[in-house]
């Protein structure tokens, strides 16, 4: 032991010093040429920052589109998921009303075109993504809202559909924070 | 074909095709010869001289072991007292406080150990100091660890006779020189560049579009990310770990983390054929552990992509799957995909929350973690398959009537004693946790204590009782992940979780070495006609149906509890 003890301890102090001192002050120092230099990217309007390109945040008023679910309230400094399980009584209950509060507001929609994703909360709580159905039904409302062309709308949402990954791996998504910042520069 | 399967298919393809070289060149690291790293040997000069290591000094398997179990006592005792006063200590922007002693007893224990099990949230409970110089520090040598142990038991196969099975401190630097670093130099920059943050600043703070304030959770983030996953860590830098959006900002990303887990156990398969010279030994284990690993994730993405029958019935669109707990960059399929690489690797970083699963795919992770050796952790996952090894080769003995041998030494009474005892060992831990934590929940849901047992769980019925099968069955298999709805930040469960860590650590280490070290000192047999071939595909089947034996016997009893019944209630 006593032979072990005096390697493991100088051991200890260099790889401490590499690996959590070094390490991650290089990939910090690298990090200063990419988009937001390391401090993650943001999005902004008017000059003032309105948001995290990666992050979502909460839409409930009639005129944006709304973002999922989320079990934390989209809190940006407290990630998280709901937690429950798939036969949860008071997880569907949950459920059931996120889908008839998306009813009441989008009367036009039917209730068999409803994604999943809508109703169900997010992985992370702050997921900035909807599917492109979810951005597709949302359009009447928004369009009624705002006094808009349902086209105009549907264009905008089509242009901004992200495809997969070199179109061919993965889900396609829409960006609710980006989308959102464009609908209100529509409108002047 | 669908974009998802697509993305998932290529997933898999390029984690293999990059393995392979990837497993040459660590077998070349640790044969000695010449590698394209070759410029690191001043550095690693300089470290054995400041610690004052003799890198050629052979280690019997005693030593090596208490050289091993020497250096993880010094990082626990570091890493406790570290997290105990992180509020008091720099490099802490956000002002979060201190751990409670219990908390920093479960933490310590769980990062020393590659297991990252964590009772805290990356956002609140940690500091940049911890972050890095605890967390980050402990992710890089929890894996050199296992993979010096599992290097160990390559120099133990390779001689004819020997007692030297290398030097632990040795291989543990190079393995963080020469492999994990300079891997993850290029998987941090790739994160950063795909928007995880890597600067130091602190919380932000916005208004958003509709008039609400946010604050933002930062931090030097990509550096950890990256080991996390090479060196099956698994533990988030916040507390939605790899489903959070700066974590795993997208599909690129997430490619990258889900294959940056699977190389290194992949490769080290690899890295034993080239090393002992037995390339169609390692080829037949690989092949048998992607059997196995397929046998879980294809049922896992069928019921994701399938959706939740419950909200069905509620008569909304399944197209995108079952979204609970998921994000929309990643779908059904990747997260499936995930879900089953992270518990049959030991990692447990999640980009999807394991309790929302449905209750097949529940199954199929925990399965993954109870059998815990295709591929598995760092180093660690070989060794866990290697004493399947050691059983079927015993039964293959039996069947024959005559004592077996294992690539050229006697299997004998004493190897397979600590085979079986290591093999007791997980089921013991695993139910006996799994029974003091129902009868406590039962008998004491009220006790007058800090956090009553009542507010455990966070789910009813069979799926409550899944949320603390997975919590013990993951510390044992030193995975990490957890079915997060059970709140695990309090006494009972920091210290039962705590226990069951270090024993599923250290005795399925020191089981595979103390067979290796035995039988490495045995007087070599040449092959003749009745020498069992360990490199047959009907050898590997045997192991395939071992693993599969012992797993159903050992553990279908809870398994039929929880996920099973949870599965049939929803199916009825």
């Amino acid at each position: 032991m006593k032979k072990h003890l005096l390697p493991s301890l100088m051991l200890t102090i260099v790889f401490v010093v590499i690996c959590g001192g070094l390490y991650p002050l290089l990939i910090s120092g690298i990090s200063k040429f990419v988009p937001g230099s390391g401090k993650g990217e943001t999005l902004m309007v008017n000059g003032k920052v309105v948001g995290y390109a990666n992050e979502g945040q909460k839409f409930t008023l009639d005129k944006y589109f709304w973002s999922r679910p989320s079990a934390v309230g989209y809190n940006a400094a407290g990630s998280g998921g709901s937690n429950k399980g798939p036969s949860d009584s008071a997880y569907l209950k949950q459920v059931q009303a996120n889908i008839d509060t998306f009813m009441v507001h989008n009367p036009t929609v039917k209730k068999e075109d409803i994604p999943a994703d809508l109703v169900t909360a997010s992985g992370s709580g702050l997921d900035p993504d909807i599917s492109v159905q979810g951005a597709l039904i949302q359009v009447n409302r928004i369009a009624k809202e705002r006094k808009l062309a349902p086209e105009q709308m549907l264009a905008l949402v089509n242009a901004h559909v992200e495809k997969p990954l070199l179109g061919m791996f993965g889900p396609e998504k829409v960006n609710v924070l980006k989308l959102n910042i464009v609908l209100d520069e529509l409108k002047k | 074909m669908n974009t998802e399967l697509s993305g998932v298919i290529l997933t898999f393809l390029l984690t293999v095709l990059l393995a392979y070289p990837l497993g040459m060149y660590i077998a070349k690291v640790f044969s000695g010869e010449r590698t394209i790293l070759d410029f690191m040997k001043p550095v690693e000069r300089l470290i054995y001289r400041i610690s004052g290591v003799n890198p050629s000094e052979g280690m019997d398997w005693k030593q090596f072991l208490k050289a091993m179990l020497t250096i993880n006592l010094l990082w626990f005792v570091y890493a406790f007292f570290m997290f105990l006063f992180q509020g008091h200590l720099p490099l802490n922007p956000d002002g979060n406080p201190d751990m409670t002693p219990d908390l920093s007893f479960n933490s310590a224990v769980s990062f020393i150990t590659n297991t990252n099990w964590q009772n805290y949230s990356g956002e609140t409970g940690v500091t940049y100091l911890t972050q890095l110089f605890v967390i980050t520090f402990l992710q890089f040598v929890s894996a050199a660890t296992g993979i010096a142990c599992l290097v160990a038991m390559f120099n133990g196969l390779k001689h004819k006779t020997t007692n030297n099975l290398g030097n632990f401190w040795q291989i543990l630097t190079v393995t963080t020189t020469r492999i994990l670093l300079p891997i993850c130099i290029v998987i941090a920059v790739l994160l950063s560049f795909n928007g995880t943050p890597a600067s130091y600043d602190g919380k932000d703070a916005f208004i958003g579009l509709q008039g609400d304030t946010v604050q933002v959770s930062r931090g030097p983030a990509a550096g950890m990310i990256a080991i996390k996953h090479l060196g099956t860590n698994g533990g988030g830098w916040y507390n939605a770990n790899s489903a959070h959006p700066l974590e795993n900002p997208n599909y690129f990303t997430n490619m990258l983390e889900v294959i940056a887990q699977v190389l290194i156990p992949m490769s080290l398969l690899f890295a034993l054929g080239f090393y002992i010279k037995r390339r169609k030994f390692a080829n037949v284990i690989f092949g048998i552990m992607t059997l196995g690993m397929l046998c879980l994730v294809i049922p896992t993405i069928i019921t994701e992509i399938h959706g939740n029958p419950e909200i069905a019935r509620m008569g909304i669109s399944q197209a995108t799957g079952a979204m609970e707990g998921k994000e929309v960059r990643f779908g059904p399929a990747a997260s499936g995909y995930w879900s089953i690489v992270t518990t049959i690797i030991s990692t447990g970083s999640v980009n999807s929350m394991h309790d929302s699963s449905m209750a097949l795919s529940g199954l199929m992770q925990m399965l993954g973690m109870l059998v815990n050796g295709f591929y598995g952790g760092c180093g660690v996952g070989f060794l866990n398959y290697f004493i399947y090894i050691i059983i079927a080769v015993f039964i293959s003995g039996l069947m024959v009537g005559r004592t077996p041998e294992f690539m050229g030494h006697k299997v004998e009474a004493r190897e397979v004693k600590i085979a079986a005892l290591v093999t007791l060992l997980s089921a013991f831990i695993i139910k006996g946790g799994l029974a003091i934590a129902c009868y406590t929940l039962l008998h004491y849901s009220n006790a007058d204590w800090a956090f009553k047992p009542s507010g455990w769980l966070n789910n009813s019925g069979f799926h409550g009782f899944s949320e603390m099968m997975y919590a013990v069955t993951s510390a044992n298999a030193n995975n990490g992940s957890a079915f997060a709805g059970l709140t695990g930040n309090n006494i009972f469960w920091n210290a039962l979780l705590g226990i069951a860590i270090i024993l599923g650590r250290y005795l399925p280490i020191i089981g595979p070495i103390a067979i290796i070290g035995l039988m490495a000192k045995k007087k070599y047999v040449p092959d003749s006609a009745g020498t069992l071939k360990v490199d047959s595909i009907t050898f590997g089947a045997m192991t395939f149906g071992v693993i599969l034996i012992i797993t159903a016997l050992s553990y279908f009893p809870p398994l039929v509890l929880g996920p099973i019944a949870e599965y049939l209630s929803m199916h009825h």
